[in-house]
């Protein structure tokens, strides 16, 4: 296997075009999460033409919703949850410079669009490996939302977070090429 | 009679749904094990890799092995002989209350409209039948949404017969694709009626992982599944790979002459479930 490759946003148009479907990449530095209520949200604060309670340019949003911390803990188990969900949501941040998207799972033909049209990256955690992946959150602080509870948006600090590239800016798509190298005829 | 009191059901609870969130049963340990040393991709073999050593952590360290611990679904086998003090109903979610609070699980319950969230993970499923006898057997199986939402359930035509089941069976999960976080397993009910298909898909995954239906044919129907799902290439977390299920299990009843209801109930590979008899 290769090396992976380190990243740290926020993210550049050089540095996500160096990015190919399959490259294993480990992230230091900031991550916000959200997931299906706090985007909806989001959307709607655009809609009234509110400013997003965080710099979206150049960052990467973690789909996750951890369970939560015990005392002494930075952050409980903290895996991906399925991206598609936020579909519907995903093109119009990617329009105002967010650069790189967490989860598990496929994504809409309008978000990859979006993708590579505005040079952004999709990758995928390991889902279900929440324990393990937690290890890698140093610092996690509720910046908006707290009243969703696991769906508030976070601001986490990572060091080494595993992920793994699915679709890239040129139209690189993991699912579909390791489907097509392992697909058996029946 | 045998008289059972109901704090003693809140106490069993309370613990079911901590040791399921953070300890895989080894049926499920030894399933994923074995297919790590067969997996033939290396990004595959490696996937399988972290979910080991995640469960590790996660049993050592009494962590939550998955952040979705889950809506709480029971299977309650109650003995007509046993005299409850209280409700039975109650008891349960009073367990599900204290084991999410006191366990630090995620509480993932919400009204289906409005989306406000419960709070405390309730109210919990509860599938509630009398067999002969005077104890309770109680099987919690807590179910992330990530499998749930790719499960799919169909009336076929009697004329589609078991093709129409198999084809049925291999589009589920070839839609799924990465999104129920395989290695899944697959539960699948033949028969019954529109409800009774889905409840004996879910009862399906109940069965120890890799334990063959005893009927013969279905055994067959089984094997022959497993051996296509895992041609789909589709791989742990949809990267591609030859390991996509780690089971099929069928259970079947019998339906309407116009009838062939089929649900495909599909699990992830934090396949979590535990049961206790009092």
């Amino acid at each position: 296997m290769t090396e992976p490759i380190k990243i740290t946003p926020p993210l550049t148009d050089a540095t996500v075009e160096k990015l190919r479907a399959g490259d294993k990449v480990l992230i230091t530095g900031v991550l916000y999460t959200a997931r299906d209520a706090a985007h909806k949200r989001l959307i709607e604060l655009l809609d009234r033409g509110g400013k997003l309670p965080f710099e979206i340019k150049g960052q990467i949003i973690y789909y996750v919703g951890p369970t939560p911390e015990r005392p002494g803990q930075v952050i409980g188990s903290a895996g991906p949850t399925t991206s598609g969900r936020m579909d519907a949501y995903t093109p119009r941040l990617i329009e105002l410079g967010l650069k790189g998207m967490v989860g598990k799972g496929a994504r809409s033909k309008e978000v990859l669009e979006a993708v590579r049209k505005h040079k952004s990256v999709y990758m995928a955690a390991v889902g279900g490996a929440a324990a393990l992946i937690a290890r890698s959150i140093r610092k996690a602080e509720i910046i908006a939302y707290e009243d969703l509870g696991p769906e508030a948006i976070r601001r986490l600090e990572v060091v080494d977070f595993p992920a793994i590239v699915v679709n890239d800016v040129h139209g690189g798509d993991l699912f579909a090429e390791g489907v097509a190298r392992y697909r058996r005829q029946p | 009679m045998r008289k059972v009191s109901v704090k003693d059901i809140t106490k069993a609870v309370r613990g079911l749904c901590i040791s399921a969130a953070c300890d895989l049963e080894p049926d499920v340990v030894s399933a994923i094990r074995a297919a790590k040393a067969k997996e033939e991709s290396p990004l595959g073999a490696e996937v399988l890799g972290q979910i080991v050593e995640n469960f590790e952590i996660a049993a050592h360290e009494g962590l939550p092995m998955c952040q979705d611990t889950g809506i709480s679904v029971f299977f309650l086998e109650v003995g007509r002989q046993v005299e409850l003090d209280g409700s039975l109903r109650d008891a349960v979610n009073e367990g599900v209350r204290q084991g999410y609070k006191d366990g630090y699980m995620r509480k993932s319950v919400c009204h289906p409209l409005k989306r406000t969230n419960t709070g405390d993970n309730t109210p919990a499923i509860i599938h509630t039948e009398i067999v002969e006898g005077d104890g309770i057997r109680i099987k919690i199986a807590p179910k992330g949404a990530g499998s749930e939402n790719m499960s799919r359930l169909k009336m076929l035509k009697p004329a589609e017969g078991v093709e129409g089941i198999k084809d049925f069976v291999v589009e589920t999960v070839t839609v799924a694709g990465g999104n129920p976080c395989p290695p899944i397993v697959v539960g699948v009910g033949v028969g019954g009626s529109f409800e009774k298909s889905a409840i004996l898909a879910k009862k399906a995954l109940l069965r120890p992982l890799g334990t063959p239906n005893e009927d013969r044919d279905l055994s067959a129907l089984e094997a022959e599944l497993l051996d296509r799902i895992n041609r789909l290439g589709i791989g742990p977390m949809g990267f591609g790979g030859t390991t996509t299920a780690l089971a099929v299990h069928i259970e079947a009843y019998p339906c309407h002459i116009a009838s062939l209801p089929v649900a495909v109930n599909i699990q992830c590979h934090a396949d979590r479930h535990k049961e206790v008899t009092i």
